[in-house]
């Protein structure tokens, strides 16, 4: 067998997000460390975001909800990055890799309508570059010249995390000096509701408690989440603020069932600890979890016998948060809006709690930071780490090991 | 269906305002170029001609339009 090729170190540095808690990266962990939920009605609606407030009236149209999303999350993490006086890379170098799971429903949707009503000849010209699920990764790249690989990529609630893990192998590797990558999805219809809910997954009191006994199905949210990763040695070279590392990746299939996850938690065992040495790093080490944690019976379950099995008895003193508890799950655009919120987490030194936690299951023993938000301890002087999980439909398992800059 | 040229304009000029540009800027001399509307563009007002006043408009026809009049002027003519 070959020896693996030598790779870069990769960092963060723009984030960018739309939420139920609101537009920006800094509004989303804030709040939610305040112990805002975003969530209502059922739902977690992304209704601070204007897209007038952003977008011209041109742009706004050609984009679905689920493009306008990542193209407003994006020019927050490239403003970040500093790039928007042109980009500091040649740009066939910069590629970009945003996942959707549904693309535009909205216009897929309306567009059905239409040719229900007035007939074949009437169905919009945009339809198909409005919900193709690239469309988000393509106006990204049209606005900000990016010209290397793009592409959307698609494993259900894990795509948000995989397209984060495609974007660190393609700098790591050489394919790329940088890239603008994330999670995208707005799929709030009445279809796609009545969807989910038949298959039992949604929560019928619409309240997200991740871990807690109560626990009943999650909460649909919408949003979008983007980071921009550069190559570590290029990004300090021309004096960029480093946010964070995006330091690990591990990735498992379950293919135990369609929807339900492997209550043995093997393969999802396997993409932790995968992550966690492809950091370099060991359990002792890790600081925090941020859970997938849908607040379904199954996944906070599962999740927590993996937790257990791959980080051994530090699982005990870990503390693990779910971001879902404050904004629900964002479907594919959960694995990045999470990644935003945890890199802010190691940036703030503080840790958001898993919100409406208040009755434990006694089989699920973990510290899950009931109540309120508490501050990140970090060991030996080591910069802090976290972890990330997200457990996908169809059984794909991403996990990331993020770095924090030494404080 | 008999239309008056100033309904054609109207229609037209609403449509394209829709689509992005200051309705002040799109005049009769106003080019689709100037005013940054494409080809996509184009096969949505057309798709609106057809439903309004069932005048069809096709690719050969829509490449030879490049001011606002000159699709007025079309769409008038068809109709008539």
């Amino acid at each position: 067998m070959s020896s693996l090729p030598e790779r870069r170190k990769v960092v963060v540095t723009g984030l960018g997000a739309v939420t139920p808690l609101g537009v920006g990266a800094d509004v989303l962990h804030e709040r939610w460390a305040q112990g805002v939920v975003g969530i209502a009605d059922g739902a977690g609606r992304a209704s601070d975001f204007e897209p007038a407030d952003h977008l011209s009236v041109k742009e706004a149209r050609r984009l679905d909800r689920f493009a306008q999303f990542a193209l407003v999350a994006a020019g927050e993490a490239i403003a970040q990055a500093g790039w928007l006086d042109g980009l500091p890379y040649d740009s066939m170098r910069v590629g970009c890799v945003v996942a959707t799971g549904i693309g535009g429903q909205w216009t897929l949707e309306t567009q059905l309508d239409v040719m229900r009503e007035r007939g074949e000849r009437m169905v919009s010209p945009l339809g198909i570059p409005q919900y193709m699920p690239n469309a988000a990764a393509a106006a990204i790249t049209m606005k900000h010249h990016l010209q290397g690989q793009s592409y959307q990529v698609g494993s259900a609630c894990a795509s948000g995390a995989h397209a984060l893990g495609s974007a660190l192998r393609m700098i790591q590797y050489g394919d790329a000096d940088a890239v603008v990558c994330g999670g995208t999805e707005a799929a709030l219809t009445k279809f796609a509701f009545a969807c989910f809910e038949n298959m039992q997954a949604l929560s019928p009191t619409g309240i997200s408690r991740p871990f807690d006994l109560r626990r009943d199905g999650f909460v649909m949210g919408e949003g979008a989440g983007i980071l921009v990763l550069e190559e570590a040695e290029a990004a300090h070279a021309r004096g960029a603020t480093i946010l964070g590392e995006l330091a690990g990746y591990g990735s498992t299939t379950d293919a135990h069932h369609l929807t339900a996850p492997d209550p043995s938690g093997g393969p999802a065992t396997r993409a932790i600890e995968l992550a966690i040495a492809d950091a370099g790093a060991q359990p002792s080490q890790i600081d925090y979890i941020n859970a997938h944690g849908t607040s379904t019976q199954l996944n906070d379950a599962a999740e927590t016998v993996a937790i257990k099995q791959a980080l051994g008895a530090e699982a005990k003193r870990i503390p693990i948060s779910s971001t879902k508890s404050s904004i629900g799950h964002l479907l594919v655009a959960a694995g990045a809006v999470e990644a935003v919120a945890t890199i802010r987490t190691l940036q703030t030194g503080v840790i958001a709690p898993t919100l409406g936690y208040e009755v434990p299951d006694p089989e699920l023993d973990l510290d899950y930071v009931p109540g309120e938000a508490r501050p990140l301890i970090t060991g030996n002087g080591h910069p802090p780490l976290a972890v990330s999980n997200s457990f996908a439909f169809g059984g794909h398992n991403v996990s990331l090991v993020i770095r924090g800059v030494k404080r | 269906m008999s239309v008056t040229t100033e309904q054609v304009e109207t229609r037209v000029v609403e449509t394209l305002a829709s689509f992005g540009p200051d309705a002040s800027q799109i005049t009769r001399s106003a080019t689709f170029e100037e005013l940054d509307i494409d080809s996509l563009d184009l096969v949505e007002l057309a798709q609106v001609v057809e439903e309004d006043y069932g005048v069809v408009l096709k690719g050969e026809d829509m490449k030879e339009l490049k001011t606002v009049g000159d699709a007025i002027d079309l769409i008038v003519e068809r109709a008539g």
